[in-house]
């Protein structure tokens, strides 16, 4: 579904990612976690071709994306839905209009959208909010609003960039489990993530990068080197906090 | 169809949701167009100038010996005739050119009845279709038999000419800075609603829009917002005309003995010019505007 052969990419000053190789299999949940700055971003944008890689293959579905005329991106991101830890509604839109629009703008008839909107509504669990607008919605709400526009259009790929970073855990998890329902109606998802628990929890197959590479492809854990990571970028390396982290790491999930 | 009523709709939408902004660009547009405008009429009421004096002045006056007689004078004209760049070659006679002298001279015409003698002499006229050739035609003209002196106006057509030309050029560098500007204003306008909904833009771009799905509303918009300029432009500036020709179409007539381009073909011409700038103007401002925004 998605191969990464020796792909690097290059910043004007940094790595973006170095010599990566990673194949992701139809109805794969991959977990995308590292420390900011490793190139998960890097890794989400060059699956978009948002940007081009300097070196390296990149499959998409059988497609050699890296040699994609920019005419043709558009095609290739019909199938690939995105999802963003802000959600990315329209204000001005309903929640019905939201979802409708990722529909119209690929053109599909009328009939097919007043058909098939509310079927996506209900099956993410908001259809009594189809009138509400954005900001009349919950946070959780609002994600299910995102990931019935980032679905609607039935894309084999869906691409989840930190869906939960801005719910509360008990939303947050409400989320997982929508998305782990989409998986296995056949979507593969690749989630960018830094929430332990949920990566724990769902024991899927992790991909960990750091610094352009990937350090561990597993299924399981989080692991505790990238959660120690993730703490020292948020700036939070007192001895003290990685003592208290350490033993609530140690009580929260196995180590990898 | 469909896709072109979307866009349609969607760029009315725009137009109204913002029509601060859009008034705005109307506003410069309009301002832009209207100064166009008085250069347009300068141009091309320059240009009407110019073609009258050409027409006034292209014949050679061949003055005629008191004593050559109008047979010799018919030699001269059929001799002329047959050159190139002639179109046509006449007998006129002092008492001719005396009548025609007091017609021009109008209300002072009387003034001419006191002269004992018709000092004027019999003359032939050739009309000249190629300026080009006028030069040769007046030289070979001087080398008739009987002839007194040859008058041609080149100096004054020259100068004339070269003075129109002068502010034709000049209306055109100054209309075209100010295309360029209004170009630069309705961009930066639509730049700034492209800006307010840079996440709509980059939503759709994820969801798989073409760019030109994108682009198409904005495009509309600009068109729109081009075409309500020209047509208040086209309005203002004809009846600014109008009033122009009012007050001083007289006394250019009574200067220059030339009549001011009417309003009528002037309004013609504004309505089409002004159509397809204020439509170029806004498209491309639009798209210039939308370029950075669709690049990834």
């Amino acid at each position: 579904m998605i191969v990464f052969d020796n792909v690097t990419k290059y910043y004007k000053s940094n790595v973006g990612l170095e010599n990566v190789s990673i194949r992701i299999n139809k109805g794969d949940f991959v977990f995308l976690v590292g420390p900011s700055g490793a190139g998960k971003s890097t890794f989400v944008k060059l699956i978009l071709k948002e940007i081009n890689a300097d070196s390296g293959s990149i499959k998409i579905r059988g497609n050699e994306i890296t040699t994609l005329s920019n005419r043709m991106v558009p095609k290739l991101r019909r199938n690939v839905g995105i999802v963003f830890q802000d959600f990315r509604l329209l204000p001005k839109k309903t929640v019905y209009e939201n979802v409708a629009f990722a529909m119209e703008i690929i053109h599909q008839p009328r009939k097919l959208i007043k058909k098939y909107v509310p079927q996506v509504l209900s099956m993410v669990g908001i259809a009594s909010k189809a009138n509400k607008y954005p900001d009349e919605l919950s946070a959780g709400e609002q994600q299910r609003v995102a990931i019935a526009r980032a679905i609607v259009n039935k894309p084999r790929i869906l691409i989840a960039d930190e869906p939960t970073g801005n719910l509360d855990p008990d939303t947050a998890w409400e989320i997982m489990q929508l998305l782990d329902q989409i998986n296995m109606r056949g979507t593969t998802i690749l989630m960018v993530t830094h929430a332990k628990d949920i990566v724990d929890k769902m024991g899927k197959r992790v991909v960990a990068i750091e610094k352009g590479r990937i350090v561990r492809d597993e299924f399981g854990a989080y692991g505790y080197e990238e959660a120690l990571a993730d703490l020292e970028v948020f700036g939070d390396d007192t001895i003290q906090s990685r003592r208290t982290f350490r033993s609530r790491f140690k009580r929260g999930g196995e180590e990898a | 169809m469909k896709r072109f009523f979307y866009t349609l709709k969607q760029a009315f939408l725009q137009f109204l949701r913002n029509f601060n902004m859009s008034l705005a660009s109307i506003f410069a547009i309009t301002a832009m167009l209207l100064i166009l405008s008085i250069f347009f009429i300068l141009v091309i009421n320059v240009n009407t100038a110019a073609q009258t004096i050409q027409q006034d002045y292209d014949s050679i006056e061949i003055f005629l010996d008191d004593k050559t007689t109008e047979a010799q004078a018919n030699v001269i004209i059929q001799d002329m005739k047959q050159k190139q760049g002639v179109e046509d070659a006449f007998y006129k006679s002092r008492e001719e050119a005396m009548t025609e002298f007091k017609t021009r001279w109008g209300e002072n015409g009387y003034l001419l009845d006191s002269l004992k003698d018709n000092p004027l002499p019999n003359s032939v006229v050739i009309m000249i279709s190629d300026l080009e050739a006028a030069d040769e035609l007046a030289e070979a003209a001087a080398g008739y038999d009987g002839v007194e002196d040859v008058k041609f106006y080149k100096d004054t057509v020259d100068k004339l000419l070269n003075i129109t030309r002068f502010v034709q050029i000049a209306a055109i560098v100054l209309m075209i800075f100010l295309i360029i500007v209004s170009i630069v204003v309705v961009s930066n306008t639509i730049k700034l609603t492209v800006f307010n909904r840079a996440d709509e833009i980059s939503i759709m771009k994820y969801v798989g829009a073409t760019n030109w799905f994108i682009r198409g509303p904005f495009l509309v918009e600009g068109i729109i917002i081009g075409v309500v300029s020209a047509g208040i432009s086209i309005g203002l500036s004809t009846l600014l005309y109008k009033k122009v020709v009012e007050v001083l179409g007289d006394q250019i007539f009574s200067v220059l003995s030339m009549p001011m381009v009417p309003v009528g073909f002037l309004a013609y011409n504004f309505t089409w010019i002004f159509l397809a700038l204020g439509i170029s103007i806004g498209a491309c401002g639009s798209i210039i505007s939308m370029r950075k925004f669709l690049d990834a």
